[in-house]
């Protein structure tokens, strides 16, 4: 359903050494009706990742199949197989929730209708049914991420692009959100990519994991399979052996690799 | 057909949201008015040419067009500023829509704002010559409209930050404004400003809604539509084909 092959992303000219490699030879693929979890630290290339699936940004090198298409040949038909939740804010925020839901399901031709039973079925899913009518800016920062996922699962499509959906979201509307991606791909048969920080819900969500570091994949599996391949005794410890213990900077440079040298020798003064 | 209408709509919702933008966009208009209409009225007169105020406000309403639907282009820059951008982008509908969608709204509000700022000169004691002139005045704040809002959205989709928007604003947008013949004559320029305005989109518009309100044009009618014609598709194209290109 997804196939990426030796797919390369470079920003900035490949030739001079300010350029980076976000993506380094990338190959995995997904089945039809899969849960594929794509894991890594901050900046391991995850999001150029999905955004080269998802006809956002064209591949320095390596060839990308959406169901068979290629997204930088046909973006349109591409576009017509997938539906997306995005990590940023992607929301209209001078329009109501409701009006966004609106926008939504007319760009994606979802019938009146259906678009007015679900609508209020996931705002109220969501708990925001009761604020449909307030505009988006008066929102909180978990609201409208509700309202992001809520809206992102208006239609059916045939593969759904999760990228760190549950960032800064409740452990309620995690649950709900969760339950909902696994009926659609149990009783729909919708494909699933999603990225996420969090470990426990990969291990408990995904049929198969693939951890990309420093834009390169360490290691793709079962997280039965990754687990013993590190003989970790969880997917968190896997993916922390696979990826070490630093943390990542999405835009690490050497004067950032001095200042937290500089952190870890003063401790705790400031 | 349903796309283009819920992005038109989006872009009229979020006009008529902003009450504040609206009051505030047109203290420009009057302050112009009061500088330019009433400032030179002792002028006008000593010239034997009638009343500044009337010869100024087509020039007005024309400003207050040209800057609501180049902005209202130049909005798609905020879009991807706050992410909103992105759900368009991947929708499977055809760029080309949601692209005619919002510079049909951008052109709408350029013309509520036109009409808006029609009124406010009426208050300042302008009155068209004849009321027949008023469908044909609208017809060319349509196009004017239809004009900078498509070429807004060309540069909205190739603008990636704010000095990109102050470029665009000192070498592009006052010029247009400044050489269309708003604030003087177009007729018995020296030859260089005569070129130069000759080249300004914005004068025909200019003029034609001059020719329309007060029955005074340097270029003929059917000049001025027809060049407002082609440059709206030329606009629209380049508009389209740069939103196309859009990569995030």
């Amino acid at each position: 359903m997804i196939e990426a092959q030796s797919l390369n992303k470079v920003f900035g000219d490949p030739k001079s050494d300010k350029a980076v490699r976000a993506v380094n030879d990338v190959t995995f693929s997904v089945k039809p009706g899969e849960i594929f979890a794509f894991l890594g630290p901050n900046g391991a290339g995850k999001t150029t990742t999905i955004q080269m699936l998802t006809t956002l940004l064209k591949p320095t090198s390596g060839s990308v199949r959406i169901d068979g298409l290629d997204p930088a040949e046909s973006p349109l038909e591409v576009r017509k197989r997938f539906g997306i939740v995005f990590q940023d804010p992607s929301l209209d925020s001078e329009l109501t929730a409701y009006e966004n839901m609106e926008l939504h399901g007319v760009l994606y031709h979802v019938p009146r209708k259906v678009r007015a039973e679900r609508s209020e079925a996931l705002l109220k899913l969501f708990d925001l049914w009761d604020r449909r009518a307030s505009i988006v800016k008066t929102f909180s920062g978990g609201m409208r991420r509700r309202l992001e996922i809520a809206r992102g699962l208006l239609h059916t499509p045939k593969i759904l692009f999760l990228d760190e959906p549950t960032l800064g979201l409740d452990p309620q509307s995690r649950n709900q959100l969760w339950t909902l991606v696994k009926g659609l791909n149990t009783n729909e048969g919708v494909t699933v990519f999603l990225t996420t920080h969090y470990m426990d819900e990969a291990e408990k969500a995904a049929q198969r994991v693939a951890i990309i570091d420093h834009g390169r994949i360490v290691a793709q599996g079962t997280v039965d399979e990754l687990k013993a391949q590190t003989g970790a005794e969880s997917l968190e410890g896997a993916f922390l052996k696979l990826t070490g213990t630093t943390i990542r900077d999405e835009s690490g440079t050497p004067a950032d690799a001095m200042r937290q040298m500089a952190k870890m020798w003063q401790g705790g003064r400031r | 057909m349903s796309v283009i209408y819920v992005m038109w709509l989006r872009e009229i919702k979020r006009y008529l949201r902003s009450r504040a933008q609206i009051v505030g966009s047109l203290a420009q208009p009057v302050l112009y008015m009061i500088v330019f209409g009433f400032g030179f009225s002792a002028l006008f007169r000593q010239a034997g040419q009638g009343s500044s105020v009337q010869f100024i406000a087509p020039g007005i309403i024309a400003m207050g067009v040209l800057f609501t639907s180049i902005f209202s282009g130049i909005g798609l820059f905020w879009d991807r500023q706050f992410g909103f951008l992105k759900e368009t982008l991947v929708a499977p509908v055809p760029r080309l829509t949601i692209m005619t969608g919002r510079t049909l709204g951008g052109a709408t509000i350029a013309i509520i704002q036109g009409t808006l700022v029609l009124i406010v000169c009426m208050i300042f004691g302008f009155r068209p010559e004849n009321w027949f002139a008023v469908p044909v005045a609208l017809m060319f704040m349509a196009l004017i409209a239809i004009v900078f809002a498509a070429l807004g959205t060309a540069l909205g989709s190739t603008m990636k930050d704010m000095q990109g928007f102050q470029l665009i604003m000192n070498f592009l947008i006052m010029p247009i404004f400044f050489l269309s013949g708003a604030l003087f004559p177009l007729a018995g320029l020296n030859s260089a400003l005569t070129v130069a305005t000759r080249l300004d989109p914005l004068s025909y518009g200019v003029d034609g809604l001059r020719g329309a309100f007060i029955g005074i044009s340097a270029m003929s009618f059917v000049l001025d539509v027809s060049v407002l014609v082609v440059l709206s598709a030329a606009f629209l194209g380049l508009g389209a084909w740069a939103f196309s290109k859009i990569q995030l």
